[in-house]
């Protein structure tokens, strides 16, 4: 499938490498703003407090959560 | 590594090593997907919490160098009735932590309303229920040892008897702590106004300090327990010796 892409991408190789590194780069920063911060907090490593609440709650109730 | 081998033949791989090609891609891509993920943990979320943490202690430090408005500035200022006795908003920073023993991360640090993620990546978070500092209860607080800042990278390091500072718009509180358990994520009791007797009438001004154990993963929590011991009325002009000989 990289290569489809490769073969898709206009101009010539040097051209096509720099277009290659902005789309990654454009990939990094989309999942780094948005798809890492929300798989983040579904992922077991990150939870500091003390919570009668299973981490996949998302809404902070006013009264229980703890 | 799961590159098609040579094709038979010409060129063109057959249809059949084509799509053990694609399968190899797909395998590497998540691959590298998974090992961003790891950077994006491990050094990403730190950068954007110093950010947000120095922002969040600035903007509240220069806060206190206004007038008070109480929290909200809609009227009702009555004189002086309620010192710090408004509830912070959900999401503002109140306070601003000092643990000598964590010096390299727990100085100056943004004690901010609310422990969930967004409040934990700009410092220690407050739980909302719980009493505010210097208050009789317990002021309770959780932070992250590790990603997104880990303020309380190093709570391994913490001894009895280590001191925890926290600067409020008013005064300073200084806590003693004194004793430290590791338990569940449910222990819930443990920020109790007396931990552990929820019935009981609190008398005492207690501190709890939450976090995670072990610290990569997350399955229980290290929780310690301090209890007030000074409190310095900033009018008086005076600041902690700790505070002032460390700079």
């Amino acid at each position: 499938m990289y290569a489809w892409l490769w073969n898709h991408l206009p101009g010539p190789t040097a051209v096509r490498a720099l277009i290659a590194a902005l789309l990654f780069v454009a990939v990094v920063a989309v999942l780094f703003t948005w798809v890492y911060p929300w798989l983040e907090p579904r992922l077991p490593f990150t939870d500091v407090t003390v919570d009668s609440m299973d981490r996949f709650s998302t809404e902070l109730s006013t009264g229980g959560d703890v | 590594m799961t590159e098609p081998a040579p094709a038979p033949a010409a060129r063109r791989p057959s249809r059949g090593w084509s799509l053990v090609g694609v399968l190899g891609e797909i395998l590497i891509t998540l691959g590298v997907l998974l090992l961003l993920m790891v950077v994006y943990q491990l050094w990403w979320t730190n950068v954007e919490a110093d950010r947000a943490t120095a922002q969040a202690a600035s903007s509240l430090q220069q806060a206190w160098t206004l007038p008070d408005s109480g929290g909200s500035t809609d009227g009702e200022s009555e004189g002086e009735v309620e010192v710090e006795a408004t509830e912070p908003e959900f999401g503002d920073a109140f306070a601003l932590m000092y643990i000598p023993r964590l010096r390299d991360k727990v100085w100056g640090m943004p004690v901010v309303q609310g422990v969930e993620a967004e409040q934990l990546a700009q410092g220690i978070g407050h739980y909302t229920q719980t009493a505010g500092p210097g208050e009789v209860g317990n002021f309770a607080v959780a932070a992250h040892r590790a990603t997104n800042g880990e303020p309380f990278r190093n709570i391994d390091q913490i001894r009895e008897g280590d001191e925890v500072y926290v600067e409020t718009r008013d005064s300073w509180y200084v806590y003693r702590l004194d004793r430290d358990e590791i338990v569940l994520p449910i222990d819930t009791w443990v920020i109790d106004p007396v931990p552990g007797e929820p019935d009981a009438t609190p008398t005492e001004e207690l501190i709890t300090l939450t976090t995670c154990n072990p610290r990569w993963a997350s399955y229980e929590r290290w929780i310690w327990w301090g209890t007030l011991v000074e409190t310095v009325d900033k009018a008086s002009g005076t600041t902690p010796d700790a505070i002032l000989a460390a700079g």
